[in-house]
């Protein structure tokens, strides 16, 4: 055991070496034209040197330590539990989510606007995800070009309200069925692909989209972007401190309030709220019906599926034209959000990061997507201090996630059908 | 009710079947043997459309399907196994039986989101179908397990079982036998006598299991190399020199 431990807990310490002190013991220095390294201070220089040493002496003695850290888990007193029986535990579940979509409804009204504006942006994650979701966790088809979808959807809204004058809640509708459109029409070309070569001809797609948008200059400003998308209204009344429309009311004075900016940010959170809620539902229903069965046992053989009379192009079309349309919605209401958008917004990281949600919570799972979408979009938010590490901390953490929970944050549990005794 | 007239399928140089004929009539048990590697699968393969075979006829009821695409095929009413069995592993028992009734319920998005009284109706119908026969095969007690932790034996009569909720007319069966007990192949040799004498389906078998085979065909086709050595009732088979020297005396 010794020999082998030292020459592994060596090899870990010098790896830890050589990736932290370029990092942290070397710094860039600009004098002006000229650009310089600098050794770091004593004590940061000392500090991975420490480490180092703390790295080897943990794969030293990993085997003891593990060992003893085993009595954790003996601590949680639920632990040894029976699991609920499912009736009562589904019951428990919905009770606990129409509890939490009530607190939702109400918690913006007491909390710093910049909060409420940071919870609109982790509902649209949550719709992008959900809607990926049917994708990649139910059909099993590898999408790396999901933010196509989304930036038709918010390209769409903005520029038919620049070129045609539409409001939100007619471009909500029509964003949503161009999106799908276009996830209809991606699917054509791809229906005989599998695995990674869809993973790639997908994102070759998401790339011919955002550089469509990028170059096409006299439609859509090309790198500029679109500015001055209009805020959603409520039934004609805007938001804003005058009216920018004719035949609209302004919220304050119809209501005959005091005019605050943060009316504008919690009526926005209102309605991604409600969208998302409504998208889950729907996804909800969707997997419980044939179409979502006929996903996942296209997912888990495909050649079965067909024998037994299901045709492939049409549960891989509608399960992308499903997961587009809900891209869309997210991407109309980014697009209010913003008030701005450009081909900046719809990179490829976006795409990654909806996939890397979809993967830690869960393949398949709402539930897991949902608390996936909030620690994805919430976390580099609460790093901000460590803003130079950010992504190194967001990577770390997906590895530890993919080594202790390689199934997700919460996986996919199967609905129980509950048979007649006798039919 | 099937008839295969002359079919041949060619990989690129390697002549895999050839001119072979194969007819079933209606609640007719015929069986296709030959030693490993003689076509049968393939043969199969091109019945039921995953396979475009480079010549011949295939009619079904009356109509070429030779050339159809597969999942019109099992809509027909040609449904088929797979020599490995080929479950949907992380779905439930009662979903995998669920997904094969597609044909049955209403897909109908907006009709399964308002819950129509037609697409309740069909899918209380489909449950139904799907509980009377997990009773059938015995597997009514693991209904909400996932079917990939099944034991062998229950994994191949769960691929019967899903195959017979599509109601279909033919069955085509690859190796049943293939990896069960004696028991269990005495189970599965009642079992497929039963969906000819009690459900009025055809049966079209490639099996290993001689003692099967001879006990329960109708009528066998062997074949060897792709190219049909010798057909008729299963006594005639047996007491065929070609087929002895070709087959049982190897085996």
């Amino acid at each position: 055991m010794a020999a082998n431990n030292i020459k592994h807990a060596l090899f870990c310490a010098v790896i830890t070496l050589v990736i932290s002190y370029p990092i942290l013991g070397l710094n860039l220095v600009a004098d002006g034209a000229v650009v310089y390294l600098e050794g770091a201070t004593t004590f940061t220089v000392v500090s991975v040197f420490l480490a180092a040493v703390v790295v080897f002496l943990f794969q030293l003695f990993r085997d003891d330590i593990m060992a003893r850290l085993g009595f954790i888990s003996r601590l949680n007193p639920l632990s040894g539990r029976d699991p609920m029986p499912q009736q009562k535990r589904a019951k428990l579940e919905s009770w606990v989510l129409t509890g939490i979509i009530v607190l939702a409804l109400f918690w913006p009204f007491f909390v710093s606007r910049g909060s409420v504006d940071l919870a609109t942006l982790v509902l649209i994650y949550i719709m992008l995800a959900l809607g990926l979701n049917v994708v990649v966790g139910l059909a099993g088809l590898l999408d790396l070009g999901y933010v196509a979808f989304y930036a038709v959807g918010a390209y769409t809204f903005a520029l038919l309200s620049q070129y045609a004058g539409f409001s939100f809640w007619m471009a909500l509708p029509i964003g949503a069925c161009l999106a799908a459109l276009f996830g209809l029409v991606l699917g054509f070309p791809v229906l005989r692909l599998r695995g990674d070569y869809l993973a790639i001809v997908t994102l070759g797609f998401g790339e011919i989209i955002r550089i469509l948008l990028n170059n096409w200059t006299n439609l859509t400003g090309g790198p500029n972007g679109i500015g001055g998308i209009p805020e959603p209204t409520l039934f004609g009344m805007e938001f804003g401190r005058r009216i920018k429309e004719e035949g609209n009311t302004s919220f304050h004075e119809t209501l005959g309030i005091a005019y605050a900016s943060e009316h504008k940010v919690i009526f926005l959170y209102l309605i991604a709220l409600v969208l998302a809620v409504i998208t889950g539902l729907i996804i909800r229903r969707f997997m419980r019906m044939p179409v979502g069965r006929a996903w996942e046992a296209l997912r888990e053989d495909e050649i079965a599926a067909r024998s037994l009379g299901l045709s492939r192009t049409a549960v891989k079309l509608s399960a992308f034209t499903i997961g587009a349309f809900f891209a869309g919605f997210a991407g109309t209401v980014f697009a209010s959000k913003q008030g701005f958008i450009s081909p900046e917004s719809f990179v490829f990281l976006e795409s990654a990061i909806v996939l890397a949600i979809v993967v830690l919570g869960g393949m398949g799972s709402q539930i897991g997507v949902i608390l996936a979408a909030i620690a994805v979009t919430i976390l580099p938010e609460l790093a901000r201090e460590f803003s130079d590490y950010r992504m190194l901390v967001f990577g770390a953490a997906m590895v530890l996630m993919m080594v202790w929970r390689p199934q997700g944050l919460l996986p996919m549990r199967r609905i129980h059908i509950e048979l007649g005794k006798q039919g | 009710m099937l008839e295969v007239k002359n079919l041949s399928m060619r990989f690129g140089g390697l002549l895999a079947v050839d001119q072979v004929s194969v007819d079933v009539k209606e609640r007719e048990i015929v069986s296709i043997i030959g030693p490993n590697g003689a076509g049968k699968t393939t043969v199969f393969n091109c019945l039921s459309g995953f396979y475009k075979p480079s010549g011949g006829q295939i009619l079904f009821e009356g109509k070429e399907i030779q050339g159809k695409p597969d999942y019109k095929i099992s809509r027909m009413g040609m449904v088929r196994t797979f020599q490995h069995v080929r479950l949907f592993g992380n779905m439930t028992v009662v979903e995998n039986l669920l997904v094969a009734q597609h044909r049955h319920v209403n897909t109908n998005l907006i009709a399964g989101l308002l819950k129509t009284p037609d697409y309740r109706r069909r899918e209380k119908q489909s449950l139904e179908r799907a509980r009377y026969w997990l009773d059938r095969v015995g597997l009514l007690e693991v209904a909400n397990r996932e079917a990939g932790n099944l034991a062998y034996g229950q994994q191949r009569r769960l691929e019967i079982a899903r195959c017979m909720v599509t109601e279909p007319k033919l069955l085509m069966l690859d190796e049943p036998a293939a990896g069960l007990n004696p028991a269990e192949t005495k189970e599965l040799d009642y079992l497929i006598v039963s969906l000819k004498e009690d459900y009025n389906v055809s049966v079209l078998l490639i099996e290993h299991d001689m003692s099967l085979v001879m006990g329960i065909s109708d009528r066998i086709n062997v074949i060897s190399q792709g190219r049909p050595l010798a057909s008729g009732t299963p006594e005639e088979v047996r007491q065929n020199d070609d087929v002895i020297k070709a087959y049982l005396g190897e085996a």
